[in-house]
């Protein structure tokens, strides 16, 4: 239906375009330069009128429309049906709305589901032409509009270059909108999930079991949420990681930078940013079906007890996929250092190593900081290689050989499959999303603080 | 200067370094230059080594599946086994028993399998698709019944695996998904030429399935092409508008600061949080519905806005002044200088910054999991609002499958990902090449 | 070669990439004197100063022939390590390029790599003489441990030659080591710069030849590549043989 509208507003908004276009020209008696501006702004003034209104309230309806219908739906209902449980209500409402739309649901329609589906398609094909009407009212009053204003003395280009200014401004906040929007969310239903789990709990408790009741008459009743065990395994495996791909990272850099061929440079640096552009999803397979075996069979001869999924396997991996972001952060940030300090260097007989060491990478060190501070950020927020290859099973240790699981695979542990939206379980999810939003938040205002001032510094 | 000349007498230096000492002390310098500089290609090599072996690893797992082992049939359309109403209706031809129809193929062949348990082990080599195939072809001419035909049916993945040499015969029974029986009638099908390889068009042309040897990636695919279209249409708009404001028109003030400072700081979120947002507002707040391409492309696109935006931010700065001055003095006004004349010439690096960003999108998993885009689905998504899956989610869904030929078709699906990444980021070099202008 | 040439260049030309810089220069530099090397922009100066302690060497695709011995010695030999020449011979820069680090790092900072100095006492003597004979001990004494780069340019050009001279260096190179500085700050290197003469070959390369005039005792005149002449600085400002450096001299051309 959305694109028909679309398809509609289109064609209105071109037709507008036209005949603004022409009517100026008849006003000015076929002189165009009575005119204010030229003929094609008014056309372009039409145009804004027609299409601006129609498709703000296409938007507004398309936001409103889904939980409008569930309401009338539901309040033409039975009592047995509206006093259900929020999750089962969730479910027949799922089904109503799958049958509604045609397909067969998975289990055998109620008569109440299959009264709910008929009352849905009836609903839903009312709102259809009720936005077509509205849709076409507001092209027409915004056309009509614009008809009234065509005149000679209409200064159609600054009224289009205000609409499109504003059009621009807004567009612009859509960045400060998403913040919000992400704040919001993550807030609004974590408070929800403290009002039943005590902050302190969450955040220093040393237990987490939310599939399981550990004392039938704990609060939020399903489970143990003590995110410290989470917490723990993000960092391990996050220490692993940078571990790997800060020296690994930064020497990359250094070494394509000062020391290799022009030819391996050429081969090298491309290569790195190939590493950069492989999904995350893949690292994961790859950590979860070839490394982590082969930690394993080696710790195994070695004599080691080996997890299955361990924090080895996906640190290491988790690392690699970091190696480019630090070499080509670092890359930038050595760059910065101007070359007069080198030649300073190599000038008092210094050699290159010593020169990097001892000059070059002092002179970058708040930048290389920095740099890291971003990698360390996307390491906690990473998700598939940890999803994929780490574990779920919350145990507090720092032994790298062990399983352990992070924040990220949590999230999505609660949140994949079926959703329940009052218990703590789910919940919990959005608790421990703020959490990590928080995290990254503060370390990259920081690390992009860092780097800011790092580069005026040489500028 | 008296007090200093003794010590700065250059000739004392120059005997000094001439020293053993600073002999020796010089090829420990030396020594540390050579070490620093393996370090430095140790380090490349262990992220090219890295790279090669993760790519050896996925193409020595996956180029397997583009193959697939097909077995040659004579079969015979039974009319008691498929048209138990005996009127060719397709009603009747519905109801048929079409497995039956392979297995008595296969035995024909095997006269030696006659038990019922030998009969289910001897079917189950065949893929089940063969009985769909099978009705299909009755279904599309019932003028098949009571003939009989050459058709060439897939096998079951187990099969495969075994021509594929995944599965040997020599490991014992109880540790692989083949009994002997069915080994020694593999080998012999084999060997009377009633098998060959070919190409495995199935794996492009097919949605998911919980067989194997039937699952292909189309489904995810045009899940994916759908899920890019909303993403494109709706970021590259935004954030070319975004980039022309905060560059050409903004102000500078605490507001753009704000905004610049946003959009840094939401181009290094984890895109977790992205799916949370997804979530918590489109799915909770406005009930937009699951799994579909629609919102998964409205999460996408907030997700790549930063890189385009910032991408946009410094194509139009690169565009120099001198243009904008020229443009300004013929009259042109403010936003004439920058949308006829700067944006153009920005273009090409604000399509980079697009097609990288949407390279990005289109790898992306863990956002669309926290918006159900995780479902098993069969059909191959029509519409924006039907519930589909991606290529990236479609690999982390098959990793998880335990059978041995889902590690193939995984890995063949992320050969075909990285193909379609690879495209995209040639496009971006090229296109930076074709255009990158020196001003 | 006289008695008391420090550095001698024959036949030396420089390439950057396939452009020829440098064409053929035979050029004696005598020891404990100022030679000046003179010429317009681009003519080839800064790139024979920059042969003498091979610092061509560092940038990429930039090749040396011919000729340069420093006491006799070849400096192009296989077994003369530039690192050990760059020690004896020093170099300080256009722009002053102290490293972030303290007043008494930077100072400090070559002698460590050479190992002249190995106890702390030691370190500290050095660099208080290298700071005095630089001129400005006075200036830092009480705030050492600063960084370089909070001083003013002058200052900081005085860090660069003190850091230089504190490795004891042979010959200085000095390439237009005041066109950054203000002119009461030039008058204090000019100064710094005679007095260093003493102990010190020092070549600088200046674009100004009312400087060349004031500090040097030789003065070599380079033009579009080529050593167009060279000789007592006097005899080259008042009766120049060659006519591009008369009109050089006389501002007709450069």
């Amino acid at each position: 239906m959305t694109t028909v509208v679309l398809i509609a507003i289109a064609a209105l908004a071109f037709l507008a375009y036209f005949f603004g276009r022409s009517q100026a020209m008849a006003v000015a008696g076929g002189d165009p330069r009575s005119l204010h501006s030229l003929p094609s702004y008014y056309g372009h003034f039409a145009m804004l009128w027609v299409m601006l209104p129609a498709l703000g309230l296409l938007v507004a309806w398309s936001a409103s429309i889904p939980s409008l219908l569930e309401w009338f739906v539901l309040s033409g209902l039975p009592e047995s049906v509206r006093g259900l449980p929020a999750d089962q209500l969730e479910r027949f409402l799922q089904d109503a709305r799958y049958l509604a739309s045609g397909n067969i649901p998975s289990r055998e329609p109620t008569r109440e589901v299959i009264a709910a589906a008929e009352r849905f398609g009836r609903l839903g094909e009312t709102a259809d032409l009720a936005l077509l009407a509205l849709v076409f009212a507001a092209a027409a009053s915004g056309f009509g509009y614009a008809r009234s204003r065509i005149a000679t003395s209409l200064r159609a280009r600054n009224r289009v270059e205000q609409i499109v200014m504003l059009l621009l401004i807004a567009c612009s906040t859509i960045a400060v909108l998403t913040t919000v929007g992400i704040v919001f969310s993550l807030v609004f239903e974590a408070l929800r999930f403290f009002s039943m789990i005590s902050p302190a709990e969450f955040l220093f408790g040393l237990e987490w079991s939310p599939q399981t009741a550990l004392r039938a008459d704990q609060v939020g009743s399903s489970g143990a949420f003590g995110a410290i065990p989470i917490f723990m395994g993000t960092a391990l495996i996050t220490a692993i990681a940078m571990s790997v791909a800060v020296p690994v990272g930064l020497m990359s850099a250094i070494y394509l930078a000062d020391y290799a061929s022009d030819r391996v440079r050429a081969v090298g640096k491309p290569m790195l940013e190939i590493l950069a552009g492989i999904p995350t999803v893949v690292y994961g397979f790859f950590a979860a079906l070839t490394v982590a075996p082969l930690i394993r069979g080696w710790g195994e001869s070695l004599g080691l007890d080996v997890a299955s999924e361990s924090a080895m396997a996906a640190g290491l991996i988790m690392g690699v996929m970091i190696i480019p972001f630090v070499s080509s952060l670092s890359d930038d940030v050595l760059s910065a250092v101007p070359y007069s300090l080198r030649e300073g260097s190599f000038g008092l007989g210094a050699t290159k190593s010593e020169t990097i060491r001892q000059v070059v990478l002092p002179a970058a060190l708040p930048g290389i900081v920095g740099a890291i501070l971003l990698a360390i950020s996307r390491a906690i927020g990473e998700t598939m290689i940890v999803v994929m290859a780490a574990g779920l099973a919350a145990n507090l240790t720092a032994n790298p050989l062990e399983a352990v699981t992070t924040v990220t695979v949590q999230i999505v542990t609660l949140l994949v499959g079926d959703q329940e939206f009052d218990s703590a379980k789910t919940l919990a999810a959005f608790a421990l999303g703020l959490v990590l939003f928080f995290i990254t938040l503060v370390l990259n205002v920081i690390a992009l603080r860092v780097v800011r001032r790092y580069r005026e510094q040489y500028e | 200067m008296s007090d200093v000349s003794d010590f700065s007498e250059p000739s004392d230096a120059h005997s000094f370094r001439n020293t053993e000492a600073a002999d020796r002390r010089l090829r420990k310098r030396h020594a540390a230059e050579r070490r620093f500089r393996f370090y430095g290609a140790a380090a490349v090599s262990i992220a090219l080594l890295a790279l090669a072996a993760l790519i050896f690893d996925i193409v020595g797992k996956g180029h397997g599946a583009f193959q697939r082992h097909v077995l040659t049939l004579q079969i015979y359309f039974d009319p008691d086994v498929i048209d138990p109403r005996g009127d060719r209706s397709s009603q009747s031809l519905r109801m048929g028993n079409y497995t039956s129809l392979v297995r008595n193929s296969l035995t024909e062949i095997f006269s030696g399998a006659t038990g019922r348990s030998d009969r289910r082990s001897l079917g189950s080599l065949v893929s089940t698709g063969a009985a769909f195939q099978l009705q299909d072809m009755v279904m599309a001419d019932p003028s098949l019944v009571g003939e009989r035909r050459l058709v060439t049916v897939p096998f079951a993945d187990d099969a495969d695996m075994y021509y594929k040499g995944y599965i040997r015969a020599d490991t014992p029974e109880v540790d692989r998904r083949l009994l002997d029986t069915q080994i020694a009638w593999l080998d012999q099908l084999e060997r009377r030429g009633h098998t060959h390889s070919e190409f495995n068009a199935n794996f492009f042309t097919s949605g998911d399935s919980r067989e194997p040897e039937l699952a292909g990636i189309l489904g995810a695919l045009t899940g994916s092409i759908l899920t890019l279209c909303v993403t494109l249409l709706l970021s590259f708009p935004l954030g070319v508008a975004s980039a022309i404001y905060l560059e050409e028109f903004a102000p500078k003030n605490r507001w753009t600061d704000l905004i610049e400072v946003n959009i840094n700081n939401l181009a290094a979120v984890p895109s977790i949080v992205f799916g949370l947002l997804g979530l918590g507002m489109f799915l909770n707040v406005f009930g937009f519905p699951r799994s579909a391409p629609l919102i998964g492309g409205m999460v996408l696109a907030l997700m790549t806005l930063p890189t385009i935006i910032i991408a946009g931010r410094a194509a139009l700065k690169a565009v120099p002044p001198s243009i904008r001055e020229a443009a300004m003095s013929m009259g042109a006004s403010p936003l004439q200088v920058v949308l006829q004349h700067v944006l153009p010439l920005a273009m090409p690096g604000i399509l980079t910054g697009t097609i990288i960003g949407m390279a990005q999108a289109l790898g992306e998993t863990a956002p669309l999991l926290m918006i159900g885009m995780v479902a098993f689905i069969v059909d191959i998504p029509s519409a924006f609002t039907s519930p589909a899956t991606v290529l990236p989610v479609q690999i982390f869904l098959w990793s998880d499958s335990p059978e041995r030929a889902f590690v193939e078709k995984t890995s063949a699906a992320i050969m075909v990902l990285l193909l379609f990444l690879m495209a995209m980021n040639l496009a971006a070099v090229l296109l930076r090449q074709r255009f990158e202008r020196r001003w | 070669m006289s008695a008391d040439t420090k550095v001698e260049a024959r036949d030396v030309s420089v390439y950057y990439g396939k452009k020829q810089a440098l064409f053929n220069v035979d050029l004696d530099i005598d020891s404990r004197q100022v030679t000046s090397l003179i010429g317009p922009s681009g003519c080839g100066k800064s790139t024979f100063l920059r042969c003498v302690n091979r610092m061509n060497d560092t940038i990429e695709g930039c090749r040396v022939q011919g000729k340069i011995r420093l006491d006799g010695e070849d400096i192009h030999d296989r077994t003369l390590d530039p690192v050990k020449l760059r020690a004896r011979v020093g170099m300080v820069f256009q722009k002053p390029n102290p490293f972030p680090k303290s007043i008494y790092d930077n100072v400090a900072y070559g002698p460590r790599l050479h190992g002249l100095v190995s106890r702390k006492d030691e370190t500290e003597e050095l660099v208080r003489s290298s700071l005095q004979r630089a001129g400005l001990w006075q200036e830092v004494e009480d705030r050492i441990h600063e960084p370089g780069t909070s001083l003013s340019g002058g200052q900081q050009q005085r860090l660069c030659i003190a850091r230089a001279i504190a490795v004891r260096p042979e010959v200085i190179l000095m390439d237009e080591p005041c066109s950054a500085l203000d002119p009461i700050a030039t008058a204090r290197i000019e100064e710094l710069i005679d007095e260093l003469r003493e102990n010190f070959t020092i070549v600088i390369v200046t674009h100004s030849m009312q400087q060349a005039a004031r500090v040097s005792q030789r003065t070599a005149f380079f033009h579009l590549g080529i050593l167009v002449e060279e000789g007592d600085t006097e005899k080259i400002f008042t009766s120049p043989t060659d006519k591009r450096t008369q009109d050089y001299i006389t501002g007709r051309s450069g």
